[in-house]
């Protein structure tokens, strides 16, 4: 946050004059406590799942509920880590997750490098391609998808479910990478060719560390989508292989909702992935909307 | 947020860049590839995705539309029938049933409720994150990017429980207010009652996105534009009208189509927070669409629905490519 320290005093005007600069700390008390009342709004659910999951059960069926908690106890983890197989799920959704991701980066970065290097016929109409695919509700297309890995034997393996991740994890990539990529000049390329690089070799030891940040960070967006994808993951899998997302259904039965467990349980699913999002969250606000920004 | 406003800074001289010459690399290049002509090596590149893309999309896409012209039900999809042929049959029976209609009028409302919802609270926090001091921007942002790395499952999930009818903590907190009284209130007896809390669900998750794209265009407001604006007497909303609106627009017109086009395909939200059986007055198109293919088991219908679907949104996605292209055309 250091550039917010030092936008503050560009945005009072340089030439006002003094008085006016201290009625704008007196206005600014109301801003921020506009913004306080903007950060607890956004941040309540979030409060409200970690304060469910601490607490005793009963605590939380609670008709007067504390908002700050008195006691702390891990027992809806343990009911959560009991109330049906969890690192199965976990293990699942981790193996299709990272397998949709080394491929998805492996295949992307090659497509991102052919649009965004190579001056071609047709490069136009792949691109136009490439961003239609995104554009087509992965909802419409459960039936169709449903039908072909049915008659691949597909359904109910994750080989399945991964290739049907790709196809919404490799567009993605594809216009992330080539955001990043058109980003690194084409002179450092040229210059390594010039003194003795293949194309390759200069590809390798001049673009390539330089993407390396952009890289991570599409790869470990791509991880979060794929993690967090729902509608497939119930559509595709039977019970006996059901990823996480689809496991945290099974604290609703016909007797009604576990919330403290499933807080917790929701609090196991949800934590590394804000914390990786955290982490790559402003190289990846960058890179989406780089392409933006330069319209 | 430091480091978005940096990179997205620093875009203007690496456009001009690039912008030099398009493709001097690749055809300056010497070496084996030269003889396979220019075109191949982008091509070879690029085979691995399109063959992914074309087997794994494009095929389904082509079985949707012909399955939306097929009867494909159970005995079907079994393998005892072979699909059959039937022309227009399926479009006219879901064309025909005012429950369909009703479901589309009910999306677009509920989307547009949502699209709008999300922008103008996306516009205004980004507005306020740059009169707050720099503490109250760090909490705020944080609480942004833990709600957009939420997985929509887990934030219906808490949402689910925050509107619980007996236990929810919102029904306590309104009725603390003097004369409300809200214990017991369930929320989801009614359609229209019940989307609103899920659009508010949708709107949580999407303004985040909304905020940090627009804070980042905010930075690239000239100030000096601004500046001038004010001395020629503009307020506070002619500056934004005039000086800052025009300067965001690519920004927002890309931002409101992806909105729609991610609102109107909402789907968890609703099959889960139902309980995965929404009620009559909690369809949407999408839980329309697969309901009639995996509950009714009418495949075909099914995909009906969803091309339909698919065309409505067709408008969007033209705005939303010429955006697009308009930036792919700058390198």
């Amino acid at each position: 946050m250091t550039s917010t320290t030092a936008a503050a005093p560009a945005t009072a005007s340089p030439g006002a004059p003094r008085y006016k600069q201290k009625k704008k700390k007196k206005s600014r008390l109301g801003w921020n406590l506009l913004g306080l009342l903007v950060f607890v709004t956004a941040g309540f659910p979030v409060y409200w799942m970690l304060n469910t999951a601490l607490k005793p059960a009963k605590d939380a069926i609670d008709p007067n509920p504390h908002f700050f908690p008195t006691t702390f106890t891990l027992d809806n983890f343990r009911r959560a880590l009991e109330i049906s197989d969890f690192w199965g799920p976990v293990g699942r959704s981790m193996i299709v997750s990272l397998t949709v991701v080394v491929i998805g980066i492996a295949v992307g970065m090659l497509a991102a490098l052919a649009i965004s290097r190579f001056a071609f016929r047709g490069r136009k109409i792949v691109i136009v391609g490439i961003l239609a695919v995104q554009m087509i509700p992965l909802v419409a297309m459960i039936i169709p998808v449903f039908l072909l890995l049915n008659d691949l034997g597909q359904y109910d393996k994750l080989s399945g479910l991964i290739i049907t991740y790709l196809t919404f994890i490799l567009p993605f990539t594809v216009w992330t990478l080539r955001g990043f990529i058109v980003n690194i000049p084409k002179e450092l390329e040229e210059a390594a060719m010039v003194d003795g690089c293949t194309p390759t070799g200069a590809f390798l030891r001049v673009v390539f560390p330089l993407l390396a940040p952009g890289m991570v960070a599409t790869s470990v967006y791509g991880f979060i989508q794929a993690w967090n994808e729902y509608l497939y993951a119930l559509m595709l899998m039977s019970q006996q292989n059901q990823t996480a997302t689809v496991w945290l259904g099974n604290f609703t039965t016909k007797n009604g909702t576990e919330f403290a467990p499933m807080m917790a349980g929701s609090t196991m699913m949800a934590l590394p992935i804000v914390i990786l999002f955290l982490i790559v969250q402003r190289k990846m606000a960058a890179g989406l909307t780089a392409g933006a920004v330069k319209g | 947020m430091s480091a978005a406003q940096t990179t997205t800074a620093d875009l203007p001289p690496a456009r001009q860049r690039t912008s030099t010459g398009p493709g001097t690399g690749k055809t300056s290049a010497p070496g084996p590839r030269g003889r396979k002509g220019p075109g191949a090596t982008p091509w070879l590149l690029l085979a691995p995705c399109l063959l992914i893309i074309v087997l794994v999309m494009g095929y389904p896409l082509f079985r949707l539309v012909s399955l939306s012209f097929q009867s494909f039900g159970k005995s079907e999809l079994w393998g005892f029938k072979d699909a059959r042929f039937v022309g227009f049959d399926n479009f006219t029976k879901v064309l025909g049933d005012g429950v369909f209609w009703s479901v589309v009028l009910r999306t677009i409302v509920f989307a547009a409720g949502a699209v709008i919802l999300t922008m103008v609270i996306g516009m205004l926090v980004a507005l306020l994150l740059q009169k707050v001091a720099g503490w109250v921007k760090a909490l705020i942002s944080i609480a942004l990017v833990a709600s957009w790395g939420m997985p929509i499952i887990v934030a219906t999930a808490i949402f689910k429980w925050i509107f619980d009818t007996d236990y929810g903590v919102l029904n306590y907190l309104l009725s603390r207010l003097p004369g409300v009284d809200m214990i017991g209130h369930n929320w989801f007896a009614s359609g229209p009652q019940g989307l609103a809390v899920i659009t508010l669900l949708v709107v949580w998750g999407a303004v985040p996105f909304v905020v940090i794209t627009l804070s980042a265009g905010l930075t690239q407001v000239p100030k000096e534009l601004e500046e001038a604006a004010r001395l020629d007497g503009a307020g506070a909303w002619g500056v934004f009208r005039h000086v800052t609106l025009p300067i965001l627009k690519p920004i927002i017109v890309m931002l409101t189509t992806l909105s729609v086009i991610w609102d109107m395909g909402v789907f968890p939200q609703v099959f889960v927070m139902r309980g995965g059986n929404p009620e009559a007055e909690f369809q949407l198109l999408t839980t329309y669409s697969y309901k009639q293919a995996f509950v009714v088991n009418d495949y075909s219908g099914g995909s009906a629905i969803a091309l339909v679907t698919v065309l409505l949104l067709l408008g969007v996605v033209a705005v939303y490519m010429r955006q697009m292209l308009k930036i792919g055309e700058v390198e």
